[in-house]
């Protein structure tokens, strides 16, 4: 007989279902993802820290875990909400099932919540603070005053907590499916990537296209990297509000007067652009899913991208050194930014993917492109 | 882009009649393109041969043309309507076919019209199997070994590349009909044999077989700008070698993981573009191995389709829509997402928060003798969707709404019978139409997950779905309903065991288990499709039931009525329903009531979302409709519509306090019940035929003595003759009793003398209680006893007398009054040597609804549901008869090509999937024109085998007669040929099959008779002319069952038709 858990949000919704991960109790931000594959990838993807995600597909488990589709070494979300369990596993590639991968990284999680009604009320009350309890003692009323202590996700820097703590090189390429291993390539760029949170397929897709890559500390003092003699930095993805991330934006400056090609991806995007002088806000209930258009401007070619951010840069105060490259076609939010006269540009979607569609692949080439000028 | 100002007009070709692998998703996809099109201000001129459809309904284009897709005809069109372009995608492999035709004759370059949509290159590139395959490895895309073969010696050597099992694929045929796997040479031959003869390319593609990997589809639309999007993913239950039309699918893909669903989406995407489909949906199919995930491509359809259909409906993005307004110019990011009204662009991906099943449904009953396997030719005749929270919820769901008497996964095999593993294990390898049944009862015999993969090859995924729903069958079976807590009811429900297999369980009865059910409040809430996942803001009311918290009903306070859909195809009850349906929600809609459709089946234009106020996207059964009337309390119902789907709940939905408006249950099943009915005809004193009711055999036989053979034998509330036979003689009435049909009190079998060489009409009426206005006389073509829905018919009548239908008018409009009709009739009668007898009575909208609004030029259906909603006929000024000028004639179309072996002969029980309509300034002309339509046209000149039965013998010298002098050299049997030389005309002789070769069948087989007249009259008979037939349709060879039929074959050769074409607009003006 699986046991009980219980969903409570800071509104003092709760909702009742099963426990299938940890028993335990975990507190986060809930937030939901419209994405119907890749619950691995989620999991695992550092820009979730401190955040308890509700899928919105129903079956989730089916295809099980392994070891290729984490997108970093642990699991990152605070939590999993979800509909179904699925009850048999079934892929080639799985080594096991989800509620086992959940136990042991001691992630807590509940299914039989009706995923798409709290959907809906995230929608329209915005991100909520929430609690999820699993086990024999349940006390509702605790759990609502647990998620209302949640401190919430403004003003945290989650960037320095997600960080590696030393740095380290990396040399694996994507993994292909055909042949069933990583690609190896042989380098021709020296990159450095500010790990605010970075996600692996990031990194493979670097090495893809011949980067040698030094993965550093979000801390990192800009000057050992110019010491490194980078061909570019690449600013990762990560949790969190940017705005307190003040050493970033300083080192990013530095960086910029220095003429360094710059690549940023979510966090890195909203970090250059704070860097350049815009500023960024906290969305309702962000984006998080794998089927966003974003338009490019200048090509009007429509790319449907995956998309995980909770901040996004504001269009007000946009400095004139800030070009809008891309946006949004569902909210016409900025999606990307190039800085005037400089090899740097962001985008807030993930052109990595892992999980969603792979249309903007072509970001990386860009970057690449603008090292060998 | 902008939409394209150098186009002014544009010409859609449709789908044309009915048949297996083309069914109403091209209605729904030729009507969504129609409305798409003229919206921006584009004249829209159409051909269809199919006067069943809504997009041949007057309003929909500028210019509708109901004329045989054949190209020479559709030149014409084009001659006179000078379009400036062809959309060739909205129409299946028909339009395709017919596209590339004009194309191929220059006609679409002398006349200066532009393809758009799909390029000739593209077509051919997509359905060429090796151009395909050419081009699939070209991009770094794996596919099965295979070669094409043109002949059976390069068929030879490419098999012995590939080996056994071999997959055999014809080109250029739709529902890949023609094709077959073969374990052995013998098979080999035979299968390549006839795909070679199919194939209008004659062309094979001989495959290595992929037998057991799973399957899945992509659907993906493209724009002009290169921007990709997927609709939907596919899974198919049924792993590779059954047609993805006969398996069970599932939306959206299951088992993928993220990098293999990319993987997936990129490899589609690489396909759109090498291929060059430049604008608009297309569907991708793959295969993968589930042992190590190699991924091969199978093929690729450049053009909307079933799947499109199903994707549409599964996530509410209308592709054919969409795919429309990109090939004038558009690109997605410049469409609205109309279900998310507005608030996202079209180029974006649906992300779905339920699952959907869809399953096919089958008429193998309707075909004893045809392989029931499934195999890589399409053999289902319909399908339903259903969705739900769960798969495990969408597939019960799915089952019950079927409607093949199952109530969820019923047992199908006694587990204690001897050979009941053998049997099991044997439905699970090699699949038929209801392999998911026995898939349960492999668990229910305590199979494993690995056991029943290993036979069936159906995903561990689905099994351990199914073993879950068999193990809490298992736990519950016994107990009893009312030891069950709201927990456990919750529990059950969610996994979506309907109220009625609960009760099977629970050994109680369905309305017990709902009373406890609602007792303990456990009711189904509503939630939206609305192709976003809640992320946005929707109104679009398109709704499914499930059990979760949270219900999104949201219903009005308007005056709101429900229409009750058809639910599945079948034969018998299709594409004619769905029209009529679909006008009363339109009429209605427009009188201001807020519509409510209730309906099952995806391919239908009835379950497009905007064609109601609301759609319920669910089963129709009793549980399921007073569900949906729970929440919204409709002022009034329509069941008339639906064929016999909803009508079988009428009577449960009165009793249950539901308003059922228009003609009342009680009218109805006065009609229905022969002993009732009977008994009103003869208060009216008018005639039927001498007829009985038998509840045993003993009885039958009783009748039989009394009323004398032959007779028509048939169960009572049936739609589409099912089982209906005439039986000669004793032997075969004892046969019948007993084989054919389970008699019992409550399903008696109804004896009617047989009316032989009878004259049969069907007349349509409307009656609003005061008032009867006659919609349509209808004459047929073959003798009473062939199935009126697979008879040919003419309105007006072609022959009989106006005194003969002035007697006709009034027993119907008696009729009409003594049931108190509110709304549609239809009517059978025959007319047999001075006399009227009336056959059957239907107070309901009839399968010739469509054909007689076509014909006259008025929407019956919808000024009868007007009627129903109390709006008099003087009210809406149809208040006389309209006999046209012209003449229409419908005619069947069958699937006997997908049955070879199955006898086509015509008789009591209808066979066809669906019909034509061919207009023409008199009876002969019209008819001719239907022939082409259906593909059935005599050549005009050649050698024909005549062999009349005795009955039909006075008419063989006429036929005789007219066959030479339309320069058709004769051929017939001894007798015949004896008859024909005395009269003075020529004849060969030739040996019946019974006397020994060189016989007629050789004849055939040798392509020495061009057409074939033969009509038989006992069972014997029957058998041995079968062969003839069955030889004539292997051959294409014309040929007709009956002497009437035959006539007006010749009759429309004479007529010499000169092609006229009619514009439907101007026909009625």
């Amino acid at each position: 007989m699986s046991q009980v858990a219980l969903l409570a949000l800071e509104d003092g919704k709760v909702l009742h279902g099963k426990s299938i991960g940890a028993n335990g109790e975990t507190l986060g931000e809930v937030v939901f993802n419209t994405s119907m594959t890749g619950y691995q990838e989620i999991l695992t993807d550092p820009s979730y820290a401190q955040q308890i995600v509700a899928l919105t597909y129903p079956h989730i488990g089916n295809t099980g875990t392994n070891s290729v589709d984490e997108e970093s070494d642990k699991v990152h979300a605070a939590g999993l909400i979800i509909r179904d369990l699925s009850l048999m596993v079934s892929n080639w590639r799985s080594d096991r099932p989800l509620g086992e991968y959940l136990k042991i990284n001691h992630i807590v999680a509940i299914s039989d919540i009706d995923t798409r009604a709290l959907t809906r009320h995230l929608r329209t009350q915005g991100a909520l603070k929430g609690c999820i309890i699993a086990g024999d003692e349940i006390d509702q009323e605790a759990a609502i005053a647990k998620a209302q202590s949640f401190s919430g996700l403004k003003n945290m820097d989650l960037a320095k907590v997600v960080s590696t703590a030393q740095s380290y090189k990396f040399n694996q390429g994507s993994y292909s499916l055909e042949e069933t291993k990583f690609n190896k390539l042989d380098a021709k760029f020296k990159v450095v990537v500010y790990d605010y949170g970075v996600k692996k397929n990031i990194l493979r897709m670097l090495v893809n296209r011949g980067c040698d890559l030094t993965i550093v500390n979000a801390q990192a003092p800009v000057e050992t990297i110019l010491a490194m003699n980078p061909d570019g930095v690449f600013l990762s993805n990560g949790p969190g509000d940017p705005e307190p991330c003040d050493y970033a934006i300083k080192n990013i400056q530095i960086l910029l007067e220095k003429d360094m090609p710059l690549f940023g991806i979510c966090l890195g995007h909203q970090l250059l652009s704070l860097a350049v002088g815009a500023t960024t806000q906290k969305m309702k209930f962000g984006h998080h899913g794998a089927n966003h258009p974003v338009q490019n401007l200048h090509t009007k070619q429509v790319m449907i991208t995956s998309q995980n951010h909770g901040f996004s840069v504001s269009e007000e105060n946009m400095p004139n050194d800030l070009k809008v490259t891309h946006r949004s076609l569902f909210d016409n939010s900025i999606q990307g930014i190039s800085v005037v006269n400089k090899k740097a540009f962001g985008f807030q979607g993930h052109p990595e993917a892992s999980p969603g569609p792979h249309d903007m692949s072509g970001l990386f080439d860009i970057f690449i492109q603008e090292m060998n000028e | 882009m902008p939409k394209r100002q150098d186009l002014k007009s544009i010409l859609i070709i449709g789908a044309g009649p009915i048949v297996i692998g083309q069914a109403c998703e091209f209605d729904y996809s030729g009507a969504q393109a129609c409305t798409a099109l003229r919206e921006e201000g584009y004249r829209v001129i159409l051909v269809n041969s199919n006067p069943a459809t809504i997009m041949t309904d007057p309003k929909m284009a500028d210019a509708t043309y109901i004329e045989p897709i054949e190209w020479r005809t559709v030149e014409k069109i084009i001659e006179k309507e000078k379009p400036d372009a062809l959309l060739p995608t909205m129409g299946g492999q028909t339009a395709l076919n017919c596209a590339l035709d004009l194309e191929r004759h220059s006609v679409l370059e002398k006349h200066d019209v532009e393809m758009i949509g799909a390029k000739k290159e593209a077509i051919d590139k997509a359905e060429d199997r090796n151009l395909f395959r050419e081009a699939m490895l070209r991009i770094g895309l794996d596919m099965p070994k295979a070669a094409v073969a043109h002949n059976m010696e390069q068929a030879h050597t490419v098999q012995e590349t590939v080996g056994f099992p071999t997959v055999i694929r014809p080109s250029f045929t739709m529902g890949g009909s023609g094709g077959g796997i073969a374990y052995n040479k013998e098979e080999f031959v035979e299968i390549c044999e006839r795909g070679l003869d199919l194939s209008p390319t004659n062309e094979l593609l001989i495959e290595e077989s992929i037998l057991g990997w799973k399957e899945f589809e992509m659907e993906v639309v493209r724009d002009s700008k290169d921007n990709c999007i997927i609709i939907c993913s596919i899974e198919n239950l049924d792993p590779i070698g059954i047609h993805t039309g006969d398996s069970i699918t599932v939306a959206p893909a299951q088992t993928l993981t993220d990098k293999e669903y990319q993987m997936m989406r990129n490899a589609s995407l690489a396909v759109l573009r090498e291929i060059g489909v430049d604008t608009g949906g297309s569907n991708v199919q793959f295969a993968l191995n589930p042992e190590d995930g190699r991924l091969t491509i199978i093929e690729m359809n450049p053009r909307v389709s079933r799947s499109s259909a199903l994707a549409s409906k599964a996530t509410g993005f209308p592709i054919a829509r969409v795919a429309a307004k990109l090939a004038v110019g558009y690109t997605l990011n410049e469409l609205d997402n109309e279900i998310t009204g507005g608030k996202t662009p079209a180029s974006f991906e649906p992300s779905i928060d339920y699952v959907v099943t869809k399953i096919p449904r089958f008429a193998f009953e309707k075909f004893p003798k045809a392989d029931d396997c499934l195999t890589t030719q399409m053999k289902s005749v319909g399908e339903v969707m259903a969705i739900g929270s769960t798969f495990q919820e969408s597939l019960q769901k799915a089952l019950r709404g079927l409607e093949a008497d199952k109530a969820g996964l019923d047992p199908v095999v006694d587990l204690n019978a001897y050979d009941a593993r053998n049997k099991i294990r044997s439905e699970c390898i090699s699949a038929r139409g209801e392999r998911i049944f026995y898939l349960a009862d492999a668990f229910r015999l305590g199979m494993s997950v690995e056991e029943v993969f290993d036979l069936s090859r159906v995903d561990p995924w689905f099994l351990a779905q199914i073993q879950d729903i068999v193990s809490i069958e298992l736990q519950i079976n016994g107990t009893s309903v009312t030891d069950v807590d709201a927990d456990k009811m919750f529990a059950l429900k969610r996994k979506g065991f309907s109220d009625a297999r609960l009760a099977q369980l629970f050994c109680s009865s369905e309305s017990s288990v709902r009373e406890r059910r609602r007792a303990l409040n456990i009711k189904p809430v509503f939630k939206r499709v609305d192709s976003c996942a809640v992320e946005f803001d929707t109104q679009t009311a398109y709704l499914y039931s499930t059990y979760q918290l949270e219900c999104e009903a949201n219903p009005t306070d308007r005056k709101k009525i429900m229409i009750l859909g058809g639910g599945p195809n079948r034969i018998g009850q299709g594409i004619e329903f769905d029209y009529c349906c679909v006008h009363a929600s339109l009429a209605l809609r427009e009188d201001g009531f807020e519509t409510i459709m209730v309906n099952c089946n995806p391919e239908t234009v009835s379950t497009d979302y905007d064609i109601s106020d609301r759609l319920y996207f669910e089963p129709l059964t009793l549980e399921d409709v007073l569900a949906i009337i729970d929440v919204e309390n409709p002022d009034g119902i329509i069941v008339h519509y639906g064929g016999q789907t909803p009508l079988k709940l009428a009577e449960a939905l009165e009793k249950s306090g539901a308003n059922i408006i228009g003609t009342t249950p009680d009218a109805i099943d006065l009609a229905e019940d022969r002993e009732r009915f009977s008994k009103m005809l003869q208060e009216l004193g008018l005639k039927q035929p001498l007829n009985g009711t038998a509840r045993s055999l003993e009885q039958a036989q009783d009748i039989a003595d009394a009323i004398g053979f032959p007779l028509v034998v048939r169960p009572s509330y049936v739609l589409g003759g099912r089982a209906m036979e005439i039986v000669y003689d004793k032997d075969s009435l004892e046969h019948y009793m007993h084989t054919a049909v389970q008699v019992s009190n409550d399903s008696p079998v109804l004896l009617d003398s047989f009316l032989d060489h009878a004259i049969e009409v069907d007349i349509d009426i409307i009656c609003d209680g005061e008032d009867v206005v006659i919609g349509g006389i209808m004459q047929h073509i073959e003798q009473a006893g062939i199935h009126s829905g697979d008879s040919a018919c003419s309105l007006p009548p072609y022959s009989l007398a106006s005194n003969v239908l002035d007697e006709m008018r009034a027993q119907v409009i008696a009729m009409a009054k003594k049931l108190n009709v509110i709304g549609l009739m239809n009517t059978q009668l025959a007319y047999q040597d001075g006399e009227v007898y009336v056959i059957e009575v239907n107070p309901r909208a009839s399968r010739t609804v469509p054909f007689v609004s076509k014909a006259i030029g008025v929407p019956l259906a919808n000024i009868a549901a007007r009627v129903m909603s109390g709006v008099s006929l003087k009210a809406q000024n149809f208040t006389k008869e309209i006999v046209p000028k012209h003449f229409s004639v419908k005619e069947a179309v069958f699937p006997f090509n997908k049955f070879l072996g199955v006898d086509p002969i015509l008789g009591p029980e209808m066979r066809s999937t669906g019909e034509v309509m061919g207009i023409g300034k008199d009876f002969a002309s019209a008819f001719d024109k239907a022939q082409l339509a259906a593909g059935s046209r005599a050549p005009e000149n050649g050698k024909a085998f005549v062999s009349l039965r005795r009955l039909d013998r006075n008419e063989l010298i006429d036929l005789g007669k007219k066959l030479s002098a339309q320069g058709f050299s004769l051929v017939s049997t001894r007798s015949n040929r004896d008859m024909l030389n005395e009269a003075g005309l020529e004849c060969e002789v030739v040996n019946k099959v019974s006397e020994g070769s060189p016989h007629v069948v050789d004849m055939i087989k040798n392509d020495d008779i061009d057409l074939i007249i033969n009509s038989t009259e006992d069972i014997q008979g029957v058998t041995d002319a079968a062969a003839i037939r069955c030889q004539a349709l292997v051959h294409k060879v014309p040929f007709t069952t009956t002497v009437a039929a035959a006539f007006a074959m010749l009759n429309g050769l004479k007529a010499n038709n000169k092609l006229t074409i009619t514009k439907l607009q101007s026909l009625h003006s």
